[in-house]
């Protein structure tokens, strides 16, 4: 089971360490009183990488190569010139960050960009082909001004394949590690849209994409009209929203590293009311591959709770038994034992943006 | 010449010292302090140059205009403020 997870909240970056006999401790490790928009371990669990949006001051992108103990500021993605500086964008977010597969990074961000690093953030390109996509300007915000990557997948048998999802631009895969991008939404539906764009794959709002480790063609969506598999590296999504308990509506998935076709989700009602059902925080778990649901909630507050999971604030560990789950109103749970039973760490921290395990 | 401050809340991640430097815009006044300290650019304009969103800059008192081209006059002896807005909570 994973030893070592970060959290990375709206008042700065902390590690999830377990202790001797097994209880987790909680420590601050950086940016304390700063919006840590998203962070990442190496495999090697050496270097650490946390995205900083400070209010005024702008994004920032930092490495520690202690674990946290120190960091040092690194260079962020910057978005091209434009003939027109009016229209030009500038960077709003480091809203997802992944290893490349080839000891480089992946940054998706808002608005609308993917940016590849080989060196650890000392320096950063624009995917071109995917900024320059003629479908890319239809993207729009879904939460913020701008469209953003929240999701990118790369795939752990061949790197060269990488999903992005985008909210709300759908979900485009590689095969050419991001030399041309195909869009792949097929099947996902946008009911706030005018009817005749409602399938459009180009605008479709998947919240959060994950791909399950042991089947790549497997994927997963939290999408804003419902949730959604495919078994076909996305050529096709299914609706399995119907037997989704107790909503379809939510943020966050995690998949299971071994079983592709066990995911977890943390529902709320619906998109004009974001709140747990009936105030009870609870998560959904399927393991025949959304057929059915099963409501877990042994742990989590079951009355008067408000409770909601941003995108990345759900997530299981390398062994799949280990659940990580944090709150926009500050709390922390943790599950050893795939949902069942879940165990409250602290319930006054800032507003949770990302949990990872180290993987 | 003209004097530049900023915000003492930059302090908080890198080094901000007042500068004097010579310069007849807020664009050439602050492109002569960046020279020096390549870091603390990225802390008051976005990667277009453009002032921002939530970063404010008096010269003499009087909040500048034109925050994408920064083209604002600056005197001989003007005093610049670079503070951070209250809009940016």
């Amino acid at each position: 089971m994973s030893e070592r997870a970060l959290v990375a909240t709206r008042k700065g970056l902390f590690s999830l360490d377990r202790k001797a006999g097994g209880k987790w401790g909680l420590s601050p490790i950086g940016f304390r009183g700063d919006p840590v928009t998203m962070a990442l371990t190496d495999p090697d669990r050496k270097n650490v990488y946390a995205a900083l949006n400070l209010g005024h001051f702008g994004v920032k992108f930092h490495r520690s190569e202690d674990k946290g103990r120190t960091w040092t500021e690194r260079v962020v993605p910057a978005y091209p010139e434009e003939s027109d500086k009016e229209k030009a964008k500038s960077l709003v977010q480091i809203w997802s960050l992944e290893h490349d597969g080839n000891g480089g990074l992946w940054a998706g961000t808002i608005p609308g960009g993917l940016f590849h690093s080989p060196d650890g953030g000392e320096s950063w390109r624009l995917n071109e082909p995917l900024w320059n996509l003629p479908e890319r300007p239809g993207w729009f915000g879904g939460g913020y001004d701008d469209a953003g990557i929240h999701s990118v997948c790369v795939d752990p048998r061949d790197p060269n394949k990488v999903t992005v999802g985008v909210s709300c631009g759908g979900v485009w895969v590689s095969e050419d590690a991001g030399e041309s991008w195909n869009v792949r939404s097929k099947g996902m539906y946008a009911e706030y849209m005018p009817d005749d764009r409602r399938e459009d794959p180009s605008i479709q709002d998947p919240h959060r994409v994950v791909q399950s480790p042991a089947d790549p063609s497997v994927l997963w969506a939290q999408h804003h009209n419902g949730i959604f598999r495919t078994v076909d590296y996305a050529k096709q999504w299914e609706d399995i929203s119907d037997s989704a308990r107790p909503s379809k509506f939510g943020f966050s998935v995690a998949v299971h590293p071994t079983e592709p076709d066990t995911a977890w989700f943390a529902p709320a009602v619906k998109d004009e009311c974001r709140i747990p059902v009936n105030g009870e925080v609870v998560v959904s778990r399927t393991r025949d591959g959304g057929k059915s649901f099963e409501v877990l909630r042994e742990g989590l507050p079951q009355e008067q709770a408000y409770d909601l999971m941003y995108r990345h604030a759900l997530d299981v560990d390398s062994t799949g038994n280990a659940l990580l789950m944090g709150s926009t109103t500050g709390a922390l749970w943790i599950s050893e034992n795939q949902g069942d039973a879940w165990q409250l760490l602290n319930a006054h921290l800032p507003p949770v943006y990302a949990v990872r395990f180290d993987k | 010449m003209a004097t530049v401050n900023f915000t003492p809340q930059l302090e908080r991640f890198l080094t901000a010292p007042p500068a004097t430097v010579a310069g007849d815009t807020v664009k050439t006044v602050l492109s002569e302090v960046f020279a020096d300290n390549r870091k603390l650019e990225g802390y008051v304009l976005d990667e277009q140059g453009r002032l921002r969103k939530h970063v404010a800059v008096f010269v003499d008192g009087k909040m500048i205009e034109d925050r994408e081209d920064l083209s604002d006059p600056v005197g001989e002896g003007s005093e610049i403020f670079v503070m951070q807005a209250l809009s940016g909570g």
